[in-house]
């Protein structure tokens, strides 16, 4: 034991003097390559240098073929005038029109059809991914085989084949004469080969009352279902919720109508000529292309719903049930608050391809960005490299923006852990 | 205790036969109660589903049964049908090389990409079903030059060369991989660039050595064009996906960025934006005199396209592996490349697998966007030729079913596939 004492010390103070006195640092050059602790710098300086070598050979061939083709890259001719038609406008839009408000036009029919896409095909995609869960055996075969055949098949087979099918709906003429071959729907929606003509309604003067008046009733409705809640919290009273929403939401607005003396009106659509006059026009390609995408993109929804409520294990139904919850409330308060959570952030991406996928419209003739800037404009101008940028970079924008949701919502619903 | 069964009247001694279940709880009968009819809702759900199944087959029955196989136009089906609903399949069994291969490959050499197809499938056997003798991986191997071979035609001296600069890339690599990863690749490299000069050099003056008839890229189409470009690009963005995520999840913030932004761009633009790159503006970023052709063009974007999905499915894969086991690869000594090739890289992958399979099926089916730059793929070929054709204008439904069949059987059996491999890959028992 005594022996050892000595020992130990100075094996402490070998190591003291070792703390206290570091080897001298000095960086040699074979450190780049042989301490992992400077390589990487070597590696990524490596990385730049071979990045800025290409991307500076890609563009010196850039323009050295632009010299050799009398080229330079500039953005005028989106100034000049565009000269061709777009058949389907959301704003004033004319061929003496500028080639800027050509592409405007093409942006604004984009994010038309997305929109109205998104909201057809979540329909769909809910529909379809219950319905595959469904315990009636029909209907589940009938939606896997709706699912699978729109999965595995292209989309641009699915706009095609959706665009035949649309015309061959019956021509207008078919509208005509006393006994015609065929009907408008409830005599206001006509479906054509050349579209469908829809009511337009007609804002007169005293319009702006009512729809002020609703947009208030949205707000109180709102109020009244915070306020019928917390006072459910606080008190444990409960408020009835289903008709008092109704009541708040329509009576004012409806009052309101009739007190104005009906300012808001009805344009039908109205047979003149050989075509539809009046209403509002929805061109045959924004119809074919809208419902393909829907149903297209329906069917990957339906996926993620499905795979959402699958996600959600049975035990968390029995113990609502077990805890004396109605069917409708075990699935209103404890299912579809966990399986939002999962069926969300993939739905969002379905969201973006379906926006990206509306590219696919100049295969059918919808005017979108990509048939007026990356078509016609492209054409017209062979201003090839300035369109192809503006038309990515809108994209870029559009899908930036949509993570940029994503991400906000992920971390709003991420399970709060300790 | 005896005698208690002789003071009752009777007893029974013997077991009675089991009863046969009331009739509407078995069999058929049961199964029709308990999944279409177990509720009113239920009821309604099927009457509305059965209603719509017999439409379905009232409307396309007929015109399946009066289909025509065998006449030269529309006109003349429709002469026949004269008026009742049938398809006119006629313009399948007349055109249908035109869709499998497109309008100008030369009809005499159709037994090469149908060979090229045999061997493709017989090459991903091995790939796909690990249960297969190894051996068969030399086909693998084999095929992309056979292929090229097969499909572009000239002399076999060519993709021979190419596979002997690989060969003897590899023997350098595995010589000097020692010395270093990145040293032993930078060898290989050199090593086959080497051969490739000198071979060609020595093969240039043999042009028909073992030639097949040499076919144009141009010429390509069909089924086979979208085939070609799926299994190109799907195999060429591989390796580069798996570089992109590591380079995403790497430390360094240089490298790190140029994944990032590479990635978040090409996920950002659709598909077609990046065909419109290839089809006008790629060609400004070559030398002047350099003419690459629009086969090749198209290659490189959907190769990027894919390789930056591929990329997010690896990473995905990386980042679900426990942090132990890159902490276990560092403890046990290794560098960078040996810990991801030996380690981190085969459970990663394995687990992205399914992933991969997925991005594959989406990427197969956007190879009919091509359609749009006028190419004339299965799509194009209808679009294009065949539907603008004086016999065939017309006839929609039978073309592009015929198209939406090839492309479901193909992509529902990847997709099978993959859930099949998804079941066998799960290694924890439920």
């Amino acid at each position: 034991m005594c022996s050892s004492q000595p020992l130990l010390v100075t094996f402490r103070e070998a190591i003291m003097t070792a703390y206290t006195d570091p080897p001298k640092e000095s960086f040699q050059l074979s450190q780049l390559i042989h301490d992992t602790r400077y390589r990487s710098y070597t590696f990524q300086f490596i990385a730049l240098v071979l990045l800025l070598a290409g991307v500076g050979y890609l563009l010196s061939n850039l323009f050295e073929n632009l010299r050799n083709a009398g080229l330079s890259i500039s953005y005028g001719f989106l100034g000049q005038p565009a000269g061709y038609d777009i058949n389907q406008t959301l704003i004033d839009y004319t061929n003496q029109d500028t080639h800027m408000r050509a592409s405007v036009v093409g942006v604004l029919n984009t994010l038309l059809v997305a929109f109205l896409g998104c909201i057809t095909a979540t329909i769909l995609g809910v529909f379809a991914g219950v319905g595959r869960l469904s315990k009636n055996w029909l209907v589940a075969k009938l939606m896997s085989v709706y699912v699978e055949a729109f999965r595995n098949v292209p989309v641009l087979i699915w706009i095609l084949i959706i665009s035949t099918i649309v015309t061959i709906m019956p021509s207008p003429r078919a509208f005509k004469g006393e006994t015609p071959d065929a009907e408008m729907l409830f005599g206001m929606v006509a479906f054509t080969n050349r579209g469908v003509y829809i009511p337009k309604p007609v804002w007169n003067e005293g319009s702006a009352v009512v729809v002020a008046v609703f947009v208030l009733s949205v707000i109180g409705m709102f109020a009244y279902r915070a306020y019928a809640k917390k006072l459910l919290f606080n008190t444990g009273k409960l408020l009835p919720m289903g008709w008092p929403s109704l009541v708040i939401l329509f009576v004012p607005a409806v009052l309101a109508f009739f007190v104005m003396g009906r300012p808001i009106g009805i344009d039908i659509p109205k047979l003149g000529g050989f075509n539809f006059t009046g209403g509002i026009d929805l061109q045959r390609p924004l119809i074919a292309l809208w419902l393909a995408l829907s149903i297209y993109t329906g069917a990957f929804i339906a996926e993620n719903v499905r795979a959402g409520i699958q996600a959600i294990s049975r035990g968390q139904t029995e113990a609502a049930a077990s805890l004396g919850l109605r069917p409708g409330r075990i699935m209103s308060l404890v299912i579809l608050p966990q399986a939002l959570r999962v069926i969300i952030p993939p739905v969002i991406s379905q969201y973006l391809n379906l926006t990206k996928n509306s590219s696919l419209a100049i295969a059918v003739g919808y005017m979108d960005l990509t048939g007026t800037l990356g078509g016609i404009t492209l054409n017209q101008t062979g201003r090839a490299i300035e369109c192809v940028l503006l038309l990515m970079l809108f994209y870029l924008i559009i899908s930036l923006s949509i993570s940029a949701i994503m991400n906000a919502y992920n971390n709003r619903v991420k399970l709060k852990e300790r | 205790m005896s005698d208690t069964h002789s003071q009752l009247a009777f007893v029974r001694t013997e077991m009675l036969a089991q009863k046969e279940p009331p009739a509407k709880d078995k069999g058929a009968v049961k199964w029709v109660r308990t999944n279409l009819f177990s509720s009113w809702s239920n009821t309604i759900l099927t009457l509305v589903a059965f209603y719509v199944i017999v439409k379905l087959i009232v409307s396309a029955g007929p015109w399946f049964a009066n289909g025509l196989w065998d006449t030269n136009s529309l006109s003349e089906c429709r002469a026949i049908l004269d008026g009742a609903r049938g398809a006119c399949f006629s313009v399948l069994s007349e055109r249908w090389q035109q869709l499998l291969f497109g309008i100008a490959y030369p009809s005499d050499q159709y037994w090469r990409p149908t060979l090229a197809f045999v061997i493709m499938l017989v090459a991903a056997a091995p790939v796909l079903f690990v249960k297969l003798p190894r051996i068969l991986l030399v086909v693998t191997g084999l095929f992309p030059f056979v292929a090229y071979w097969l499909l572009w035609g000239g002399t076999f001296l060519t993709p021979l060369v190419s596979l002997i600069g690989v060969i003897a890339g590899y023997y350098a690599f595995k010589n000097v991989e020692r010395f270093g990863f990145v040293l032993g690749l930078g060898a290989g490299v050199i090593v086959a660039a080497i051969v490739w000069k000198i071979g060609g050099a020595l093969t240039a003056s043999m042009d028909d050595v073992l030639a097949l008839r040499a076919v144009a890229s141009r010429d390509m189409g069909g089924y086979m064009l979208n085939m070609m470009l799926g299994v190109v690009c799907i195999s060429l963005s591989l390796p580069i996906g798996i570089m992109l995520a590591l380079g995403r999840q790497s430390h360094m913030p240089i490298i790190k960025g140029i994944s990032v932004v590479f990635i978040e761009f090409i996920r950002g633009v659709p598909l077609i934006t990046l065909l419109f790159v290839a089809s006008v503006v790629l060609a400004y970023f070559f030398p002047p005199e350099t003419n690459m052709d629009l086969i090749l063009r198209v290659i490189i974007m959907i190769t990027m396209f894919s390789s930056a999905y591929i990329a997010e499915v690896i990473r995905g894969g990386l980042a679900a592996l426990p942090k132990g086991q890159y902490e276990a690869a560092d403890s046990l000594g290794l560098d960078y490349a040996q810990a991801m090739r030996l380690i981190i890289l085969p459970q990663a992958l394995k687990i992205s697998i399914p992933g991969i399979v997925n991005v594959a099926v989406g990427l197969f089916k956007d190879t009919t966007l091509v359609s749009v730059i006028s190419m004339f793929d299965l799509v194009g070929m209808i679009r294009g030729p065949i539907l603008a054709s004086t016999e065939w204008n017309g006839v929609y439904w039978e073309l592009y079913g015929f198209a939406a069949l090839l492309f479901f059987v193909t992509c529902y059996s990847i997709s099978q596939y993959s859930q099949w491999l998804e079941r066998q890959l799960r290694t924890d028992h439920r």
